[in-house]
């Protein structure tokens, strides 16, 4: 990774933060699309998915999160959408014939957007594991972090005067208590699936290759744990979201209805972050296109100084 | 003969009194602000995260106190020490520009109690173009300070430190130099992170490069408006004859901005999208029409030597240039899902207040302080 110009500005704030630098778990954005050596996600099957929303309730008790009313009545969580008070949410297609779900949340970039922009680190992609998480006591409430994600995923407490940013961590604090993802763990057909990312690519393939009308095992809540259940085998569009999208995500869907009516945007494969760090590597490589400017300016000004 | 002197007269006039009115209602809408959040005053949501403040008060207005960046280009850089009659107000605006920026950061970020964790290295991300931004408009600021203290040092007759100053000044020009375009260009940077979310009408790898030179067009747009008008107003031949000069420059630098914009948008293959007549095509029109028309108007200038038409060039190219670097922040964005965005009246009315802060400050300072380049009075020597 090339020496960028803001390690200059750290310098100059007054430590030596070479080994900090390099110690900090930083954006995979140099690596391509290398996966972190143990990346968790979830592969979330809109085939396989009854729409019980049971990993939404889940999610909010792990989480601590409100309940969220929509409309006039006060007593059901309905959201319409993510937002603080909803980190991940099943919603419904109509498209005639069959209606779909599709699950929002975190999608657990590889080359995450909203890394790449919090100025002060409270967003940052854990080196093993790749779970994108939020440190508040970091945060400064800027908001780059929502523009620069793709899929609009951190959401922020605007009737808050206090407020903070929300969104998924793949309930990264379950995980020491050998649990993982809430949503998961409560998923009682297999459609969200939880997992090493690279096990959960070889059975999306798996499925995409499957004969529809076949019946077949599904595993179910967590990969690795082997606990199956049988289902007949649906039409799949033939594409893993998250596979290639900007780089690649953690969390991946599967779905029998195009991506884009299911609100997840058509992206190119390219992250935008690359785009931008491969720009000010070249403008700012080693700090010496702006030292040396800087040099050429000192001389000038001391010359040209005289006019007051 | 011109020289810098105070320019005299009252200060508490009555447009003054409507400026500080617009001031106090603004501080009710902050109180609500700080008391409520961000909702219940503004009309940002989670779809655009960001609105006027950060969109109009920092980056058009840091866009807009450039004068004195774009100056000291032309004095110290092109060694055209002739101009420098223009500097010491134009640096004035650019202090009250970039210090009211930074304040309007500190209104719109929710969680400003911990704004200083930007200065904290333990928290720096480096690969934060805002961070860069944050810093180095922080440290600007410190410059412009240091760079218009001499004007107050002179007022008080403090003529020790003048001296000791004067002799490492250099230095300040030139960070004043380099800061501006490390971080003029980075709220370009900002917006290539916005990805598809961006019209293709301005989403370009070209956006630090274009960002830079709208500031500087910006700069010395703002810089002929504000002379022309002071110029006229206090008969002030001098300075008019010197913003001729500059005029000349201009046009050139607003020629190569626009055939970068739209070998730009031609790069990415949409430049029918500024026909689509929906509000980004329309509003990109727009935006392209101000800035032709500020390029006739300066070539026109010219020919005919006609002072108004120069104030209408300029006039154009603050719209046009500002409506740019306005658009690539909320225009141009949508990010789907129906989601739209206008400021509420509390929320203008807070820019507003800085504005109006902006103007009563050049006022009150131009009357007390040695700053405008004034004709030498009759008798004096
Ligand atoms: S989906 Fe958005 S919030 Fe989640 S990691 Fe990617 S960029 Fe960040
Ligand atoms: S709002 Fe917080 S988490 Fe998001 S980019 Fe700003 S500082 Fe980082």
């Amino acid at each position: 990774m090339s020496i960028q110009r803001r390690d200059f500005l750290k310098a100059a704030l007054g430590g030596s933060l070479a080994a900090a630098a390099s110690a900090r778990p930083g954006l995979a954005a140099s690596q391509g699309r290398d996966l972190p050596p143990e990346a968790l996600g979830i592969l979330y099957d809109s085939n396989l998915c009854i729409g019980c929303q049971a990993c939404m309730t889940a999610c909010k008790q792990a989480n601590d999160m409100p309940v969220e009313f929509s409309g006039q009545q006060t007593t059901w969580d309905n959201p319409l959408d993510l937002s603080a008070k909803t980190l991940n949410i099943i919603k419904m297609y109509d498209g005639g014939d069959t209606p779909a779900f599709v699950k929002r949340q975190c999608l657990h970039c590889l080359e995450p957007g909203c890394v790449s922009a919090c100025p002060v680190s409270a967003l940052e992609k854990d080196p093993k594991t790749g779970i994108v998480t939020y440190d508040k006591k970091a945060c400064i409430g800027c908001r780059y972090c929502q523009v620069a994600c793709p899929y609009n995923v951190p959401k922020f407490e605007w009737d808050n005067p206090f407020p903070q940013i929300r969104k998924c961590e793949l309930c990264n604090h379950l995980l020491a208590e050998e649990r993982y993802a809430a949503c998961c763990e409560a998923c009682p057909t297999g459609a969200s699936l939880f997992g090493p990312v690279k096990e959960l690519r070889q059975e999306a393939e798996r499925r995409l290759n499957m004969e529809p009308g076949q019946y077949h095992e599904f595993p179910v809540n967590h990969i690795s744990t082997g606990k199956t259940q049988t289902h007949k085998a649906e039409a799949y569009v033939p594409k893993i979201y998250g596979a290639d999208e900007l780089g690649g995500t953690q969390v991946m869907l599967l779905s029998g209805v195009d991506f884009n009516k299911l609100g997840l945007p058509e992206v190119r494969d390219k992250s935008y972050v690359s785009d931008l760090e491969g720009l000010s590597s070249k403008l700012y490589s080693y700090m010496l296109l702006p030292a040396a400017v800087f040099g050429g300016l000192l001389y000038v000004a001391k010359r040209h100084g005289d006019h007051e | 003969m011109s020289e810098a002197r105070p320019l005299g007269g009252r200060v508490f006039t009555i447009p003054f009194a409507f400026g500080v009115l617009v001031i106090l209602i603004a501080l009710f809408y902050l109180f609500k602000r700080f008391t409520l959040g961000l909702g219940p005053v503004t009309g940002m949501n989670d779809g655009y995260p960001w609105g006027l403040w950060i969109a109009y008060d920092v980056n058009v207005g840091t866009a807009f106190a450039c004068g004195g960046y774009a100056m000291a280009i032309l004095i110290y850089v092109f060694n055209k020490g002739e101009f420098s009659p223009l500097l010491k107000p134009a640096i004035l605006t650019s202090m009250f520009g970039y210090i009211l920026g930074g304040v309007s950061v500190f209104i719109d970020i929710g969680r400003y109690w911990q704004m200083h964790n930007v200065f904290l290295p333990w928290h720096a991300n480096i690969h934060s173009a805002l961070l860069e931004v944050a810093l180095c408009i922080a440290a600007y600021c410190l410059i412009l300070l240091i760079e218009f203290s001499p004007v107050v040092l002179q007022h008080f007759h403090i003529k020790d430190l003048q001296k000791k100053l004067n002799r490492v000044l250099f230095i300040f020009v030139a960070l004043g130099i380099l800061l501006p375009t490390m971080h003029q260009s980075s709220l370009g940077s900002l917006m290539i992170l916005a990805g598809s979310k961006l019209s293709p009408l301005w989403w370009t790898n070209l956006l630090p490069l274009l960002f830079l030179i709208a500031a500087l067009l910006l700069g010395y747009a703002v810089v002929i408006f504000e002379t022309s008008l002071s110029g006229i107003a206090y008969q002030n031949f001098e300075e008019i004859r010197l913003i001729k000069k500059l005029s000349n420059l201009v046009p050139w630098i607003l020629i190569v901005f626009l055939i970068l914009r739209f070998f730009s948008v031609a790069l990415q293959g949409a430049l029918g999208a500024m026909f689509a007549g929906d509000l980004a095509g329309n509003i990109f029109l727009l935006e392209n029409i101000l800035l032709i028309a500020a390029l006739v108007f300066f070539f026109q200038a010219k020919n005919r030597d006609k002072h108004s038409r120069l104030i209408w060039a300029a006039f154009c190219l603050i719209l046009g240039a500002g409506l740019y670097r306005f658009n690539a922040y909320i225009t141009g964005y949508d990010p789907g899902n129906g989601w739209h965005y206008f400021p509420t009246f509390g929320e203008a009315m807070v820019t507003l207040g800085i504005v109006a802060i902006e103007v009563l400050g050049y006022l009150w300072i131009v009357k007390r302080f040695p700053v405008l380049a004034l004709p030498r009075k009759k008798g004096a020597e």
